[in-house]
C-alpha cells in the first residue's frame, strides 16, 4: 500500500487531474462494497485523493463528495477534522516527525532542528525554497521505543539521530 | 521477546514469540509455526463455549480501561436481528505505547485468527480493522496477510470452508488520537469526524451503523488464539500477584533507558525489574526519576513509587496509578519535568476533539499556564489554578480525553512541587517553548 503524501505534490489547483476516471472509480467502488453506506468509503476516498494529487484540495473534495453523494461542506468538514489530510500543497518530500514526550526526553527537538538545517527548510511546517521539502512536528507516532521516528512520505524510519538526518535527506534528494 | 532485544530470561513469550521473525508474517510461515489451529479449533466448538474459554481465561481488555474479555462479548446480542461488528482498534496513538505495532508487524495473521475467532463467537459477518493511518509499514503487512487469508480460504463467505461468514476489512485513520476511543471510531469508519459518542447507548446495543458492535484491542484479540489452543485455565495461571490479572501483558517501555523496546512479561511482575533489568536501565551516571506506567494518561510514579509497583491492574492503582496501555515511560534526572508535562498537555490541547467546553478550554488553559510559568512568568497561585483547573476537568466530560490531560498535571505538581517553584521563584525561563 503506497498511499498518502508526497510524491509530485507542488501542483498547482488549475492542473489536476480527476481521481475518479474509470480506474479509479472501479477502485472506489470495491471499496464501497465493504461497508453498509457509502459514507463510510469517505476517508479511503479522501486518502485515493492524497495519492493522486499530493493534497486534498476544493476540487478534489467535490469531487469525493459527487462520488458518494455527499455535501461539500460535509467533506470539507471531515477533511479538516484530520490531521493526514493536507489541505494545501506540500513539498515534494513530507517529513512527519514526533517531539511528543517519550521521544522530546531522548532529543527529538535535536532532529527537527537537524531537518531544518539539512533540508534548507525556514521553520517547522513551512516549505523548503526550492518546493523539495516540508518538515512537519507531529505528536506520538506509535513508535516511542525507536525516539526519533520520522515518517518520510511513506516510509517510516526509526531511531533518527540529529547525525543520521544528513544522510538520510540525501537518499531522498 | 523485548524486539527489538534477544528474548530476557525473566520474560513469558506467549504473543511475541515471533517477534523479529520475519518468516512468521507470512501464511505458510505462520501455518508452520501452528497458526489457524486455533481457529480451526474454535470453528468446531459453540459460540457460547468459546466466550466461555475466553471468561476462563481471565482476559481483560489491554487497550486501556482493562474490561474482561469474555464478559463483553456476551453483551451481544444472542439472538441476530440485525448485522453485527466487530472492531478491531489498532490505532495506538497513546504516548509510550508502540506494542500493538510490532503485533501486527510481525505477526499479522494472529491478529487475524484472534479477531476471526471473535468474529465468530459474536457473530459478526464484518470486521473493521482500524489502523492509524501513519502506520504505513503495518498496514501494507497487515493488508497482504488480509489478501492471504482470503485465498487460503480462511476468511470470506466459507471461512475455513465451516460454511461461516467471516469478512475482515482495514479501515486507514487520518491522523487523530480521538480516533482510539472506542465510538469516536465507529464514527470514523461511518465517514464522520472522530467524535466520541454519549453512552448510553452501548456499543453492544448500538455501535457502527447503529448495530451491535464489539470493539477489541490488537493485542486483547492477538492473545485469544494461545487461549482457544491451550485453554483458559492455562492462561489463567499465568500471574505473578492479583488473581484479577492474568495472562502475559506488553509493556513497550520508552524514554530514557538503556534498551528501549516491547517486552511480554507474566501480569504482576515488578516494574522496578522491567525497568532495570529487562530494559537495561538507566544511562550511565543517570538515576531514576519517573516513571509513567500505562501510556501518558495515567498518573506519573516517582522513582520511589515506582520501585515498589507491581504491574498488574490492582498493583498500579494501589500505587495511585493505572496499567493502562502498558506503555512504560521512563525519565532519568536529566528530564525537566514542568516542560515535559507542559509538551503532554499540549499533546491533549492538540488532540482534544473540541465537543466539550471542559476538554477544549480546559486543555488549552492548562498548556498555556504551564507555557508562562516556563517563560519565567508563572505566580504560586498558578499551581492552585491547575489543579483546580483539572479537577473541573475530571469526570465531566463526554470521554476521557479531559481526564487523561489533567493525570499528568496533578500527579507532577503533587509530586515534583519544587520543580514548578523553581521556575515561579527564579523567573528562570527556557528557552523555545
Ligand atoms: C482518548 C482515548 C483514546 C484511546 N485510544 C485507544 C487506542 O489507541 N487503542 C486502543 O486499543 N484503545 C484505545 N482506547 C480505549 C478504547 O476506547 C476501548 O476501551 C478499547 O479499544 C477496548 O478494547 P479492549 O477491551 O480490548 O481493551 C482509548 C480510549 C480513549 C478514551
Ligand atoms: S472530553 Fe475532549 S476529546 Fe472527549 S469528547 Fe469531550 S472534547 Fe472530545
Ligand atoms: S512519543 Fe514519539 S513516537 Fe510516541
Amino acid at each position: 500500500m503506497s498511499q498518502t503524501t508526497g510524491a509530485g505534490a507542488v501542483a498547482g489547483a488549475e492542473s489536476l487531474p480527476p481521481v475518479f476516471d474509470e480506474a479509479g472509480r472501479r477502485e472506489l467502488d470495491a471499496v464501497v462494497a465493504r461497508y453498509p453506506t457509502k459514507a463510510a468509503a469517505l476517508l479511503p476516498a479522501l486518502w485515493m485523493v492524497q495519492r493522486k494529487h499530493g493534497w486534498v484540495s476544493p476540487q478534489g473534495m467535490a469531487e469525493v463528495a459527487e462520488a458518494l453523494a455527499l455535501t461539500p461542506a460535509y467533506v470539507k468538514g471531515v477533511v479538516t477534522f484530520y490531521s493526514m489530510y493536507h489541505q494545501h500543497p506540500v513539498g515534494t518530500h513530507f517529513v512527519q516527525l514526533c517531539t511528543t514526550t517519550p521521544c522530546n526526553v531522548c532529543g527529538a527537538e535535536k532532529v527537527a532542528e537537524a531537518f531544518l538545517r539539512a533540508t534548507g527548510a525556514k521553520r517547522l511546517g513551512e516549505t523548503s525554497p526550492d518546493g523539495a521539502w516540508t518538515v512537519v512536528e507531529v505528536e506520538c507516532l506509535g513508535a516511542c521505543g525507536f525516539a526519533t521516528p520520522v515518517l518520510l512520505d511513506d516510509d517510516f524510519i526509526e531511531s533518527v539521530t540529529p547525525e543520521s538526518v544528513p544522510a538520510i535527506v540525501a537518499r531522498y534528494r | 521477546m523485548g524486539y527489538p532485544h534477544p528474548t530476557h530470561p525473566k520474560e513469558t513469550p506467549v504473543l511475541s514469540r515471533h517477534f523479529g521473525d520475519s518468516d512468521a508474517r507470512s501464511f505458510d510461515g505462520w501455518k508452520r509455526r501452528g497458526g489457524y489451529a486455533s481457529l480451526e479449533k474454535a470453528l468446531g466448538m459453540s459460540r457460547e463455549q468459546v466466550t466461555e474459554e475466553v471468561k476462563t481465561s481471565g482476559l481483560r481488555g489491554r487497550g486501556g480501561a482493562g474490561f474482561p474479555c469474555g464478559l463483553k462479548w456476551t453483551f451481544m446480542p444472542k439472538q441476530r436481528t440485525q448485522p453485527h461488528y466487530l472492531c478491531v482498534n489498532a490505532d495506538e496513538s497513546e504516548p509510550g505505547t508502540f506494542k500493538d505495532r510490532e503485533i501486527m508487524r510481525w505477526t499479522p495473521h494472529a491478529v487475524i485468527e484472534g479477531a476471526a475467532i471473535a468474529a465468530y463467537a459474536i457473530q459478526a459477518e464484518q470486521t473493521y480493522v482500524y489502523i492509524r493511518g501513519e502506520f504505513t509499514e503495518a498496514i501494507a503487512i497487515m493488508q497482504q496477510a488480509l489478501d492471504e487469508a482470503y485465498i487460503k480460504g480462511v476468511l470470506g463467505i466459507n471461512a475455513m470452508g465451516k460454511g461461516v461468514r467471516i469478512d475482515m476489512t482495514i479501515h486507514r485513520g487520518a491522523g487523530a488520537y480521538i480516533c482510539g476511543e472506542e465510538t469516536a471510531l465507529m464514527n470514523s469508519i461511518e465517514g464522520k469526524r472522530g467524535n466520541p459518542r454519549i453512552r448510553p447507548p452501548f456499543p453492544a446495543a448500538s455501535g457502527l451503523f447503529g448495530c451491535p458492535t464489539t470493539i477489541n484491542n490488537v493485542e486483547t484479540l492477538a492473545a485469544v488464539p494461545p487461549i482457544i489452543e491451550q485453554g483458559g485455565a492455562w492462561y489463567r495461571a499465568i500471574c505473578l500477584s492479583n488473581p484479577n490479572s492474568t495472562g502475559t501483558k506488553l509493556f513497550s517501555v520508552c524514554g530514557t533507558v538503556r534498551s528501549p523496546g516491547t517486552y511480554e512479561v507474566a501480569m504482576g511482575f515488578p516494574l522496578k525489574d522491567l525497568v532495570h533489568d529487562l530494559a537495561g536501565g538507566m544511562r550511565p551516571g543517570r538515576r531514576l526519576k519517573a516513571v509513567i506506567p500505562g501510556g501518558s494518561s495515567v498518573p506519573i510514579l516517582t522513582a520511589d513509587e515506582a520501585e515498589a509497583t507491581l504491574l498488574d491492574y490492582e498493583g498500579c492503582v494501589a500505587r495511585g496509578t493505572m496499567l493502562g496501555s502498558g506503555g512504560v515511560i521512563v525519565m532519568d534526572d536529566s528530564v525537566d519535568m514542568v516542560y515535559q508535562i507542559m509538551r503532554l498537555a499540549r499533546f491533549y490541547a492538540h488532540e482534544s476533539c473540541a465537543q466539550c467546553t471542559q476538554c477544549r478550554e480546559g486543555t488549552a488553559w492548562t498548556t498555556k499556564i504551564l507555557q508562562r510559568i516556563l517563560h519565567g512568568q508563572g505566580k504560586l497561585e498558578d499551581l492552585d489554578l491547575l489543579l483546580d483547573l483539572s479537577e473541573q476537568m475530571t469526570g465531566t466530560t463526554i470521554c476521557v480525553l479531559s481526564d487523561s490531560c489533567a493525570a499528568p498535571v496533578v500527579s507532577g505538581i503533587r509530586k515534583f512541587r519544587d520543580e514548578f517553584e523553581a521556575y515561579i521563584d527564579s523567573g528562570r525561563a527556557v528557552a523555545q517553548v
